[in-house]
């Protein structure tokens, strides 16, 4: 490998920064779509150099960008993202129906294999995905049938955040909506169940067996281990070992179990990375203090790193998809935060250093590896 | 021709300059010069407009000589001086927020 690319997306337009693999000396371009909020961008595993961006506007509303040449150029693709027949209703917050209506799309997953297949998760959540590298979408409609009318909108809207697609098989992936919950396909998006047993969300939902309706924030899978799922939920970190059939707690000693994103260690499959944040009224860390927390144990047993990180009068949010890895050795760990600050560890979260500081609020955060 | 003239996001979306030109059969309306618009620049579909519904966008306005024509119906004829080209239909984004 000789370096990373870092696709950050933020409230006022894009940022790519590149590096070899030492990750010392960073080159900053931007920003890409100045003034559209960039929910996020990433790149496909097939082929680096073909990206996706998905810019929205409370003006102009949403608009997808590719590119073909690793951001140096892009394109305006297909925006059309029209609900399959009727759209239906959903629940809304006063616990009437409200019918769906699009408004962005939160999160863009290029397929592991083909360069011109994509998903887009969306608000008013639903799955896309494009066949033809963005042009025209066509919704999973399968996905809202799991009683869609359940779903509710959490704080930031009812989004669908995370699309985790199964190395091992095509036909399986995963996606999560907040406040609906995580969701499985095993017919390559035909037909959906929901994954959430284990989840508790003791005020929200007084159910403990409830189907839908839980506020799952993040979930990430290590790609060795397709079968083993780690969530940050709303509050709760969890695991499943049985693909999502099955959730158990293991918050252990983090200081809170708020939070946002959740990752894994490239080359650790029980190596995991949460940063807790105080409350959720509270969008910061505890005590003024940013710290990732990293469990080597698969969860439960956590530490907190520090090394490089403001250790006080620290008040900035980590978001759901601003936390990511690379593949080198040692694996490199990424995230953002609302202060517009983007941190790197080049030694597994042991230490880190800001590679930019003063970039709008950021959305997202994702690397791709360059050849 | 009749000159439109666009905010930065969508000039810019657009690949084009801040004031464009779109040629129209027939006496210009709004709809119809919005629709000779998203026909010349594709990329603009959806973004003025809903897709479907062609409703204009909550936060967009239109305006022309002057008047604001942004709650007028689509077949509203546009003014004399935009159909001669004296005048621009401006597509302007909102002020919106605090």
């Amino acid at each position: 490998m000789s370096g990373v690319r870092v696709l950050v997306g933020t409230r006022k337009g894009a940022f790519i920064l590149t590096s070899d693999a030492r990750r010392e000396r960073w080159d900053i371009s931007g920003p890409h779509f100045a003034g559209w909020e960039i929910y996020h961008l990433k790149g496909s595993p097939a082929d680096p150099d073909r990206l996706y961006a998905s810019q929205s506007s409370d003006w102009f509303g949403q608009v997808i960008h590719r590119s073909n040449d690793g951001g140096k150029t892009w394109a305006p693709v297909g925006n059309e993202f029209v609900y399959d027949g009727d759209p239906g209703t959903h629940q809304w917050y006063d616990g009437t129906q409200h019918p769906w209506e699009f408004k962005r799309v939160w999160y863009l997953e290029p397929s592991l294999t083909d360069p011109d297949t994509v998903y887009a998760g969306v608000e008013d959540a639903a799955l896309f995905r494009s066949s033809d590298g963005g042009q025209t979408w066509q919704e999973l409609p399968g996905l809202r049938e799991v009683k869609g009318h359940l779903w509710q909108p959490g704080a930031g809207g009812m989004c669908l955040h995370t699309i985790l697609q199964d190395p091992n098989d095509p036909n399986r992936i995963f996606i999560a909506i907040s406040a609906a919950g995580a969701f499985r396909t095993d017919d390559g998006g035909q037909s959906w169940r929901p994954v959430n047993d284990g989840l508790k969300s003791e005020y929200e939902l007084p159910d403990p067996n409830a189907e839908v309706g839980h506020c799952v924030h993040n979930i990430a899978m290590h790609p060795s281990r397709p079968g083993v799922l780690f969530m940050q939920k709303h509050w709760d970190v969890m695991r499943s070992d049985d693909a999502g059939d099955s959730w158990h707690e293991i918050s252990g000693n983090l200081p809170t179990d708020f939070g946002f994103p959740i990752a894994v260690h490239a080359h650790e499959p029980d190596t995991i990375y949460v940063v807790p944040i105080k409350s959720d009224s509270e969008h910061y860390p505890p005590d003024g203090k940013l710290r990732v927390y990293r469990s080597r144990t698969g969860g439960n047993e956590w530490e907190a790193l520090t090394k490089g990180l403001p250790q006080s009068n620290c008040y900035v949010n980590v978001l759901r998809s601003a936390m990511t890895v690379d593949s080198l050795d040692p694996c490199g760990v990424y995230f953002g935060t609302t202060g517009g600050q983007v941190y790197a560890s080049a030694d597994s979260g042991d230490s880190w250093a800001p590679i930019v500081r003063d970039l709008p609020a950021v959305l997202s955060v994702e690397v791709q590896m360059l050849p | 021709m009749i000159r439109v003239v666009l905010p930065t996001h969508l000039w810019r979306l657009a690949n084009a300059s801040r004031e464009i030109e779109v040629q129209v059969e027939g006496s210009p309306t709004l709809g119809s010069v919005l629709d000779a618009l998203e026909a010349q620049y594709p990329m603009l579909g959806g973004t003025i407009r809903d897709h479907a519904t062609k409703q204009r966008r909550p936060f967009v306005r239109f305006f022309a000589c002057g008047e604001d024509l942004s709650h007028e119906p689509p077949d509203t004829p546009l003014p004399e001086a935009v159909v001669t080209g004296e005048e621009p239909l401006r597509v302007v984004g909102a002020m919106a927020g605090g």
